[in-house]
């Protein structure tokens, strides 16, 4: 049944895109114990940066600069702003606090910017269609798959082979330890925060592709969707963050694609559905589906 | 950027040593001490008496505890270690074995060791080799499992895997927090073992521990740490025989004639 394999495919495609904010969360979770808020602000960033650079530079170059910028910005709020927030061990709670205040400054300045506009991106797929036998799939969809993809699996290798990967491990089991071992704690979390940042500007481009309308000041917000993802993967796991952003973006196209068998629930239940999910799957696994050890931090 | 060793025999040099926690309690007041190149030196002292707090300050790690140097020096060679962060010892040469293991429990064996090298950048590969053969070869069991989960490993392996991972720094000074804690009594024989062995090859040693017995029989040197100052220093052969250290450490009765 073509309406099935249509809503399947929206649900991965929206994963893929859930998975990419998703993964940033948990890294910077895992480097810092602190719950970005900001991560609408910097997604926002991220597709604003795209919207005004892509007449100049060309979709690729603008997207290649957003994704640069952002991570840098975001490695520079965590270098200059949250790390002087105290150093012990309820530092993190009150870096989470400071990043809600962070969102709130960049997304009022972002929003005046942009206004009531609805900004278009220049991106190379549109509206345009591909037909795989009996569905019909819109290329930003396929884009977003493909392109989430390889950045994921860019972040993984990166997690798994190198030595900042390997130093966020370590120190996400135990940071004094790690500091032992001479671990600079302040690098190796400043650099979560700009692949997270990365990560979110990327993001930004599929969530505002067809069939989206474009970007607007309240895109941003969507980034909280993928909070459920990563809280129901373990909160501290990438692949708990890709198994979650999964599970949230099919529910969400499920539910969106079933809507009017659905309407017991009440109109623009898919919106809701994530939230769903996540209390339904917390409440059978209190700390998550993949809860890694470094989730138990104190 | 590998340093040059601007010292080709350090000692680690503490002095007049004052260290605070919290700007408010005194841990350490005026602790004096030196381990010379080479050589093996303990620090004996009772729970809360500033043994764990003397090694903070020269790993750099008093920060994440709240505490600061307030007085006097710590010097390894020609290096201040006192006010600086653990990655400055790491590349002095000075490494900590922290107390209780503490080996990252949910990485592999070979993933524990190579973090051990993390502090030191740009290492060439056979160099990296080289330290991992020398862990090895001290230590057979860990080469069986390379690939198994850190955590599943018994109590005496992941003792054994902390020092190895310390050692993959290379350093030239092994600070070493209660490696006997918790182990059975013939793991504390082969950790002692070990130590000797580890200092044969090159490596001096700052052995912090409560089972005195061990200490001062591996030591040249030995220091005791009173309320946060040193009561007692001296050749370890000699405090061995004091009638304070045989009674208080070593658990033989106030006549001299050993336990009962």
């Amino acid at each position: 049944m073509t309406g099935l394999l249509d809503n399947l495919l929206n649900g991965v495609a929206l994963g893929s895109v859930y998975a990419l904010i998703a993964l940033g969360f948990v890294t910077i979770f895992k480097a810092s114990g602190v719950l970005s808020f900001a991560h609408g602000s910097l997604l926002l960033l991220g597709g604003y940066l795209v919207a005004v650079l892509h007449d100049d530079l060309g979709f690729a170059g603008a997207l290649a600069l957003a994704v640069v910028v952002t991570a840098l910005v975001a490695g520079a709020l965590d270098r200059l702003v949250l790390q002087r927030v105290g150093t012990d061990s309820h530092a993190a709670h009150v870096q989470t606090i400071v990043t809600i205040g962070i969102d709130i400054l960049l997304v009022t300045d972002l929003a005046r910017r942009i206004g009531g506009d609805l900004l278009t991106l220049g991106d190379p797929w549109g509206d345009s269609v591909t037909d795989l036998g009996p569905v019909t799939v819109a290329d930003s969809r396929i884009a977003a798959i493909v392109v989430s993809a390889v950045a994921i699996a860019g972040a993984f290798a990166l997690f798994r082979f190198t030595p900042w990967g390997l130093s966020l491990r370590a120190a996400a089991e135990d940071a004094e330890a790690a500091a032992l071992m001479g671990v600079r704690l302040t690098r190796v979390r400043a650099i979560a925060w700009c692949l997270a940042g990365g990560l979110a500007a990327l993001a930004a481009v599929f969530l505002v592709a067809f069939p989206a309308p474009g970007l607007e000041r309240t895109t941003g917000q969507i980034a909280l969707k993928a909070f459920p993802a990563a809280i129901l993967g373990g909160m501290a796991s990438p692949v708990g963050a890709l198994v979650g952003s999964m599970l949230i973006g099919l529910t969400e196209a499920l539910v969106a694609g079933y809507q009017s068998d659905l309407h017991v629930l009440g109109e623009g239940f898919g919106d809701v559905a994530p939230y769903a999910v996540m209390v339904l799957v917390l409440l059978v696994r209190p700390t998550g589906l993949f809860a890694a050890r470094g989730a138990a931090r104190v | 950027m590998p340093e040059a060793p601007p010292d080709d025999e350090p000692a680690l040099h503490v002095e007049s040593l004052d260290v605070t926690y919290g700007r408010a309690l005194s841990a350490l007041r005026s602790v004096s001490l030196t381990v010379p190149h080479g050589g093996v030196v303990a620090l004996l002292g009772a729970n809360g008496a500033g043994k764990t707090t003397l090694l903070r300050a020269v790993s750099g790690t008093l920060r994440l505890h709240r505490g600061a140097v307030t007085a006097g020096r710590v010097r390894y060679g020609d290096t201040v270690l006192d006010g600086r962060d653990p990655v400055a010892a790491v590349r002095a040469g000075v490494v900590q074995v922290p107390e209780g293991r503490r080996v990252f429990a949910g990485l592999t064996v070979d993933e524990n060791l190579r973090a051990g090298g993390l502090g030191l950048s740009r290492r060439a590969p056979a160099q990296v080799r080289r330290a991992r053969d020398r862990v090895f070869a001290l230590f057979p069991r860990l080469a069986e499992r390379t690939h198994q989960a850190a955590g599943l490993l018994s109590g005496g392996e992941q003792q054994m895997l902390a020092i190895g991972r310390a050692l993959m720094a290379a350093p030239r000074l092994l600070l070493l927090d209660e490696p006997s804690l918790g182990l059975a009594p013939q793991m504390v024989h082969r950790i002692g073992e070990v130590i000797r062995e580890i200092n044969t090859q090159g490596t001096a040693v700052l052995l912090v521990e409560q089972n005195a017995g061990m200490a001062l029989s591996l030591a040249d040197h030995a220091y005791v740490l009173e309320v946060g100052e040193v009561g007692l220093s001296g050749p370890a052969a000699e405090l061995a025989r004091t009638d304070a250290v045989r009674r208080l450490y070593l658990g033989e009765t106030a006549d001299g004639q050993g336990a009962a």
